[in-house]
């Protein structure tokens, strides 16, 4: 049969195929058409390997397995997978085989899911955009000039576009929360310790979870289920409090919202605070209560998050020496040899958060800058749990602008940093937050962002399913329709 | 000698820093096994090759043998400690970082008693949990340095594997005092069963900050640091070296530069590694893919209960039973020596009696065959079966060291059967003595005037006669006696 993948959600795959209505390699095959089609303009892959991809799926339509047995999935290329190349969109790592997968590939392996292939993202997941690619920017689906978001872009654009029923990506200031938005899809970043970072190529280890991207709140509860779990490899991770169950939408009676309404003074656009405002109208119509929260220390959130992240980043990104793997550009001494690889093997993004750290780190600054943003950041999860003594959730848009276009900030770091004000406060406190389509805005996808305490995982996906069902967005961009 | 290192007014301020290689079966913080020897970089995983997305976890085992050393050192162990990243740049180091300890170590503010003639106390700094770099061998060049070398090759087996570093206070004053204060710590460290501490191999590292200042005075002098100095001996002599070398400076009205040294032992010279301009900032910060460590104060309370006998206590048990600081003091830091003894002194039930053996018979036959006191043909039991026969008086002194030789040689005899074949026992019985006697006295006249007239010490002689007509055997008391008495009759 042919199979219209375009807004096919990993549920109703699955369902397909437990139903025996396709096999997994007919649904694979689908996707890698899809692929061949569209992903040409797009660029969200940097890998695409059909043949393991065919043998994977024909290796579960073998082994007749139940489940999600069979579902495929894109991996953000940050996500290490043994045997198949993964770069982290830098040069340094181009043509590096992992020895061994990241346990959230391995647990999907073992839930029967079929890899499509390795997506694009903004070099080592620094950056909001996916135009620090090593290996050039990806396009989002709704408008081709205009970026998806980032540093997941690569995951979202598969989605969106209908290469991928729902992808891997991984957030550190907003990376998967942001390009969901951008994209018009569900993206959730769990609770800090619930998912492991073992294999996950590291940018900032404080601050990043790997989560789902998908189409429907329900898809991302099925994925959270495969991949929330405890490991013995990762040890700040305990997997989570209790088991996500999966979502139905309803009333919200008896849920209190905060509404962090200073916050939302500094500069959001026009249409998406529209969009927003017409949000907490439905809270309140499905019987929640909204109250103000305050927030005061998150307005600060940007600086300490650029203190910390690139502090951790500088020692993170210090093993890519040349010595043992990816790039090396020979030089006369091992310095000079350092010195030469890593000038070639990292984008310009790369090396300023590079020398940020570094500098953030220097005898006669640390305490200036590294100590003092850990008690800033500190402060910010004070701020959270005081919210969270009053509220069940905060809400706040995902981003303060919809998505733009492509080269429009490549040239004012500041500003690109800005676009993930409202995202990165909630890495800073290691606390979940979902990201839920909501509604367009001059054509474009904005994102209602819900933010709970530790663990609220559950909530959270219950919440983000009643705003989903009063939407009825339509996850499919129009120029993907007629593309296909 | 336990005294003080003065000379011209100036007295040595001396610390150290000791690394120890924490005998563990798998590496610091991935399942790789902590082994040697093995094939290059065969001992490696993802994690200490620093591949990308790699992340540490603790070996707990390593945490628990340094908190009993901790304990062993009297320190304090925090019920928090943390681990944190130590950066730099080198091809032994796969991260580019080392995870070490930095401002919460696991182990906090000791203090090390050093007893017998002369005895100190040394304070601990801390002592912290680390991982090893891996291990470089730079071929052509100048002295095995990468610089200017022809090539490099890395072997990972070391790199990840569990280190404690023990940091002193500079309390020590001489190299004699340094060399006393490494053979106790190290002897403590092999009896807790932590390591194995051979210096040789590498397990046991040593680092010393030497300076030198007015006598009397409280500051201290610019210090070096004497750098891997690889047995107990060469450490005091290098920092004897180096006290030599910033005296002469000092005297001709230079200034000591802060730098790190190497000393040759086969020169006896010391070379500058790297100045302090060259210095790293190490850009210290936590480790955020680890969690604190943490110490239930229970655990610890029943760590410390099951502590082995540490060698101080051992000593002041042995010279509490009477022996020599001297020996106690061996006997308490050679390991495999004070099991022997302690099993040889059970048997025999006296400790200075099976010290003597230890100390004398025992010690030249290991000293000559090279072998440790566990490797001796000569077991304990059979040692204290001859012991036995010389205690009850089977057999005199002379024989016994006779047995001995024979027990060495003939792993299946026994000490009894040796005296029985040989026909060894003593001549004891009067009648036999007094006929060996006055043979002696019939044939030495002028020695018997001599006694007569006063020259007491001629019995000494008439004696040896005696032994030596009894072929050794006589029991030389009975002897003594029975000479004594023919003579004042
Ligand atoms: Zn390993």
């Amino acid at each position: 049969m042919a199979i219209d993948v375009i807004g096919l959600t990993a549920e109703r795959a699955a369902a397909l195929l437990r139903g025996r209505e396709c096999t997994s390699e007919e649904l694979a095959q689908a996707y890698l058409d899809r692929i061949a089609a569209v992903d040409g303009e797009l660029h969200s892959y940097l890998h695409v390997d059909p043949e393991r991809t065919l043998a994977a799926a024909r290796e579960q339509d073998a082994s007749g397995g139940d489940g999600l047995a069979g579902v495929p999935i894109a991996y953000k290329d940050l996500l290490s997978t043994r045997g198949v190349p993964t770069t982290a969109g830098s040069r340094i790592l181009e043509g590096f085989v992992p020895i061994e997968s990241a346990d959230v590939v391995r647990w999907g392996d073992e839930a029967g899911l079929v890899s499509l292939g390795k997506t694009n993202l903004d070099e080592f997941a620094m950056g909001s955009s996916t135009e620090h690619s090593a290996y050039g920017p990806t396009r989002n689906p709704w408008d081709v000039a205009r970026v998806p978001g980032g540093s997941s872009g690569g995951s979202a654009a598969v989605v969106a576009s209908g290469c991928a029923p729902w992808a891997l990506g991984t957030d550190t200031g907003g990376s998967i929360r942001q390009p969901a938005a951008f994209c018009g899809l569900v993206g959730l970043m769990p609770t800090y310790g619930s998912v492991s970072r073992f294999g996950v190529v590291a940018f900032a280890c404080s601050l990043e979870q790997v989560g789902p991207m998908t189409l429907t709140v329900r898809d991302a509860a099925l994925l959270q289920q495969v991949i929330a779990r405890d490991s013995d490899r990762d040890a700040t991770c305990t997997g989570p409090r209790e088991p996500i169950a999966l979502p139905e939408a309803g009333r919200l009676d008896g849920i209190t919202f905060g509404v962090p309404r200073a916050e939302l003074e500094a500069g959001v656009e026009e249409g998406v605070r529209a969009r927003f405002d017409e949000s907490l109208a439905i809270a309140e119509s499905l019987g929640a209560r909204l109250v103000d929260v305050e927030l005061p220390y998150a307005r600060h959130g940007l600086a300490a998050y650029y203190v910390i992240a690139p502090a951790e980043a500088s020692a993170n990104l210090s093993r890519f020496d040349g010595v043992r793997y990816g790039l090396r550009v020979d030089a006369p001494d091992v310095r000079a040899m350092y010195e030469a690889t890593r000038d070639a093997g990292f984008g310009a993004e790369v090396k300023r958060r590079i020398m940020i750290g570094t500098y953030a780190l220097s005898a006669g600054y640390h305490d200036a800058y590294y100590v003092q943003a850990q008690r800033v950041r500190t402060l910010i999860r004070r701020d959270f749990d005081a919210a969270f003594g009053q509220v069940d959730a905060i809400l706040l848009p995902t981003a303060p602008t919809t998505a733009f276009p492509i080269g429009a900030r490549l040239d004012d770091p500041l500003a690109m940093y800005a676009n993930d004000i409202f995202t990165l406060p909630v890495n800073l406190a290691g606390i979940p937050a979902l990201s839920v389509p909501n509604g367009l805005s001059e054509g474009l996808p904005t994102g209602l962002q819900i933010i709970g305490p530790a663990h609220s995982e559950n909530l959270l996906l219950r919440l983000g399913a009643a705003f989903e069902a009063e939407h009825a967005f339509d996850p499919v961009p129009p120029a993907m329709r007629s593309a296909s | 000698m336990s005294g003080g290192w003065q000379r011209d007014g100036y007295e040595a301020v001396i610390g150290l820093e000791i690394h120890v290689q924490l005998d563990t079966a798998s590496k610091m913080f991935c399942a790789c096994p902590n082994r040697f020897g093995d094939e290059p970089n065969t001992n490696v995983c993802m994690v200490c090759l620093a591949h990308p997305g790699a992340l540490p976890v603790a070996n707990a085992e390593a945490v628990r043998q340094s908190a009993r050393v901790g304990l062993a050192l009297g320190c304090r162990i925090p019920a928090a400690s943390e681990f944190s990243r130590k950066q730099y740049f080198y091809p032994d180091s796969p991260k580019a970082y080392q995870i070490s300890q930095y401002d919460q170590p696991l182990c906090a503010e000791g203090s090390f008693h050093v007893p017998g003639e002369g005895a100190f106390t040394v304070r601990i700094t801390r002592a912290h949990l680390e991982e090893d770099a891996a291990k470089m061998i730079h071929a052509g060049g100048d002295a095995g340095r990468i610089q200017g070398s022809a090539g490099s090759v890395v072997d990972f087996n070391r790199a990840g594997t569990p280190l404690l570093e023990i940091v002193t206070e500079p309390d020590l004053r001489s190299p004699e005092q340094a060399r006393r204060f490494l053979t106790l710590l190290r002897a403590t460290v092999v009896a807790i069963g932590a390591s194995d501490c051979d210096m040789e191999k590498g397990s046991l590292r040593a680092d010393a900050n030497v300076s030198i200042r007015p006598i009397g005075s409280a500051g201290y002098g610019t210090k070096t640091e004497l750098k891997n100095m690889n047995s107990v001996r060469f450490l005091a002599r290098g920092i004897e070296a180096e006290l030599e070398r910033q005296l002469g400076l000092v005297l001709a009205g230079e200034e000591v530069r802060q730098e790190t040294l190497h000393f040759d032992p086969a020169t006896g010279g010391l070379t500058s590694l790297r100045s302090k301009e060259e210095a790293h900032d190490y850009r210290y910060f936590p480790e955020p893919d680890l969690l604190p460590v943490t110490q239930d104060p229970d655990d610890l309370a029943a760590l410390a209960g099951q502590l082995p006998e540490l060698p101080v206590a051992r000593f002041a048990r042995l010279t509490g039973a009477g022996l020599p600081e001297a020996t106690a003091l061996l006997l308490a830091t050679e390991v495999e020596l004070a099991a022997y003894y302690d099993e040889l002194a059970g048997r025999v039930g006296d400790a200075k009696v099976a010290a003597n053996w230890v100390m004398g018979e025992l010690q030249a036959h290991l000293n000559a065959a090279g072998i440790a006191a566990d490797a001796s043909p000569v077991t304990p039991a059979r040692l204290a079966g001859l012991v036995g026969l010389v205690v009850d008086g089977t057999i005199n002194q002379t024989s016994a060291k006779e047995v001995f030789q024979a027990l060495v040689e003939d792993p299946a005899a026994d000490a009894a059967g040796v005296v029985e074949a040989r026909g060894l026992a003593q001549v004891g019985d009067a009648d036999e003595l007094g006929a060996i006697v006055d043979g002696v006295l019939a044939d030495h006249p002028e020695e018997v005037a001599a006694f007569k007239g006063g020259r007491e010490q001629v019995i000494g002689f008439l004696v040896g006669q005696c032994m030596k007509a009894s072929g050794g055997r006589a029991d030389a008391k009975a002897l003594q006696a029975l000479l004594r008495e023919r003579l004042s009759a």
